[in-house]
């Protein structure tokens, strides 16, 4: 899968990782992983939990660091160089699962807070572009609340508004219905599905299996910090290869 | 077969049972035999003291008057508060120079008032004010020497306006210091973390009367010939190192209530570490550490008055000299008593204040 990608021009290819390692001290967590993902492509990441699906999109925009191997976004590979991961972090906007919104600032503020600071966009401006988000993840009408009057699935979407105010060319999504409610979910993943209709690039860890299957280009199973399997949704659900996939899809299939 | 509710209930008012006064005093002071006598019995206490309270600093206390002579001993004599009043406020500060600690006290409550209240929403233009030109004004104005001013030696300076001076540089030195030896201690480069901790370690291991004391009477010994810093700036940093080291520990507990998530959502969105830091950490920490910083300030207001044993006479110094003038023997208790309702209306006011802030400072995320 590597070799091929790396054949590719860098203009096509918005995340590539290269043979990367990452340990937590003595803890091996994610072993050799190799990935590219092409623009525009939506992939879909999953697997048991602690199996580093988490920590391999983590590394993408360095919230966590890795130790061996290579990981280039946009053309810019991660190094110790703060002004390269401040510029990736630029590019690549990032989805948590508990929404991580400031609640001492109101919707609207969060939103416009990174583009000032960060942008340097005259504030009136960020305002507009701000509104102009949270009219489509459809919630205008919460900009001047603040995060902890919102329900879960609303504080999402702001959170998902607040990284699109960026222009992102990536976003990143760790598991972003786990901590919902399961009457939020949907709208929250509607907003993800027409995030991906419109060609955004996106890496999603999630175990919403429905939206691999209406969404993803291209599904990626992880377990003990490998990469198993990965495969179009269609084949990956039909016809899983390896014996750890077929375990892991049986189980969430079954309780779903 | 199903069973469905098709009408929705309607919302009704709570049980009004349990309004009014007399339902209030049934439920709160008289619930049950023991609940009633604890009731008569703290009543008691309290008209007992209130009562004491009053006619010996009131009703039988005496206002009116010059000397001793007016003192007629069956209350309170604030005669003698009255007669040392100027060297209570100023200390031993020239009397036609006074005016120029008014004006400083003048500024400084403008100041606090525009940065502290509600009024002004923009505080860029008033904490400029507050922590650059009120500071260095006064300096020139209490200390004189230029503009025309006599200079007025700080051994001079003494009383109330002493220890406002003493506590309003430490708190103002505290604060941001104790927030960066707080970022320093949590930081993840070794030298600084180590640099930090030691100095908080160790400062916090030591009483604030040894610190004073190394100040006042070590440090000369280790500075050369002829060099030698003044007595009150010896006792200001002193007391500022030692209550930074406080404020560092009360800021890292703030720090360290904010979730990790918060600055991976600083961080994710290109915010680097002081944008994170002073745009999201610290106005959280500081906002949960409200009372715990304001309950540091108090003390170290209180704290103030140990200067009194490296010969600095603020308040409660000056009052105590006071009492041991021949003419004014017996005036402890009035001395005393003043100087205590001084500092606990000063300590009440900070503390009304931080029970406001929080209060304002409130967004709802904390259910």
């Amino acid at each position: 899968m590597s070799e091929a990608a790396m054949t590719q021009t860098d203009m096509d290819v918005a995340i590539q990782l290269i043979g990367m390692h990452k340990w937590y001290g003595e803890f091996h967590v994610l072993k050799d992983i190799n990935l590219t993902v092409e623009r525009g492509e939506k992939i879909v990441v999953c697997g048991p939990s602690g199996s580093g699906k988490s920590t391999m999109i983590r590394c993408i925009n360095r919230l966590e660091e890795h130790q061996q191997g290579q990981i280039i976004v946009d053309g810019i590979e991660l190094t110790n160089d703060v002004k390269k991961i401040d510029e990736i972090r630029r590019e690549v906007g990032m989805v948590f699962q508990h929404f991580n919104l400031f609640p001492h600032l109101t919707v609207l503020e969060n939103c416009t807070l990174a583009p000032i600071w960060v942008r340097k966009t005259p504030k009136a401006e960020a305002e507009e572009t701000a509104m102009k988000f949270l009219e489509r993840v459809k919630i205008p009408e919460q900009a001047l609340k603040y995060p902890g009057q919102l329900s879960g699935g609303q504080q999402q979407r702001v959170a998902i508004a607040r990284s699109l105010c960026m222009n992102p060319r990536i976003m990143l999504f760790d598991e972003p219905t786990s901590a919902l409610d399961p009457e939020m979910i949907s709208e929250v993943l509607d907003t993800m599905i027409s995030l991906a209709e419109e060609g955004m690039t996106m890496i999603c860890v999630t175990h919403e299996m429905g939206f691999a299957k209406t969404v993803a280009d291209r599904v990626i199973f992880m377990d003990a910090g490998e990469i198993i399997e990965q495969a179009p949704p269609t084949e990956f659900f039909e016809n899983p290869q390896s014996e750890r996939t077929q375990l892991f899809l049986s189980q969430i299939l079954h309780n779903g | 077969m199903a069973i469905v509710k098709t009408e929705r209930h309607e919302d009704l008012p709570p049980p009004a049972s349990q309004t009014g006064v007399i339902g209030w005093m049934r439920e709160n002071l008289f619930s049950s035999p023991l609940n009633a006598l604890l009731t008569v019995v703290s009543l008691y206490v309290i008209w007992w003291a209130v009562s004491g309270i009053v006619s010996y600093a009131f009703i039988n206390a005496n206002f009116v008057g010059e000397t001793r002579e007016d003192c007629t001993g069956t209350g309170a004599c604030w005669v003698f508060i009255k007669a040392r009043f100027g060297q209570i406020m100023y200390g031993f500060y020239p009397v036609e120079e006074r005016w120029r600690v008014d004006i400083g006290y003048v500024l400084a409550a403008i100041g606090l008032f525009l940065v502290l209240s509600d009024v002004v929403k923009n505080k860029k233009w008033p904490a400029v004010y507050m922590f650059v030109f009120v500071p260095v004004v006064c300096y020139f104005l209490f200390y004189g020497g230029s503009f025309g001013l006599e200079v007025v030696e700080t051994s001079q300076w003494g009383g109330l306006f002493l220890t406002l001076v003493l506590a309003s540089v430490s708190i103002f030195v505290a604060l941001p210091l104790g927030i960066v030896l707080a970022l320093g201690r949590r930081s993840s480069m070794p030298i600084v973390r180590m640099l930090c901790v030691g100095f908080i370690e160790f400062v916090r291991g030591v009483p604030l009367i040894t610190v004073l004391f190394m100040a006042s009477v070590m440090l000369p010994l280790f500075l050369p010939e002829g060099m030698n810093f003044d007595k009150l700036i010896r006792a200001l940093v002193g007391m500022s190192l030692f209550s930074a080291a406080y404020m560092a520990e009360v800021v890292r507990g703030g720090l360290q209530a904010i979730p990790k998530g918060q600055m991976e959502a600083a961080k994710s969105l290109g915010l680097g570490y002081w944008q994170a830091m002073g745009l999201i950490i610290l106005p959280q920490a500081l906002k949960i550490a409200i009372p715990s910083i304001v309950n540091t300030f108090i003390g170290l207001f209180k704290d103030t008055t140990l200067v009194l044993i490296i010969g600095l006479l603020d308040l409660l110094s000056i009052v105590k000299a006071g009492t041991t003038d021949k003419e004014w023997v017996g005036m402890a208790t009035e001395g005393y008593v003043f100087v205590a309702a001084v500092f606990w209306v000063f300590c009440f006011g900070m503390s009304r204040y931080s029970i406001w802030l929080e209060n304002k400072l409130h967004t709802g995320h904390k259910r």
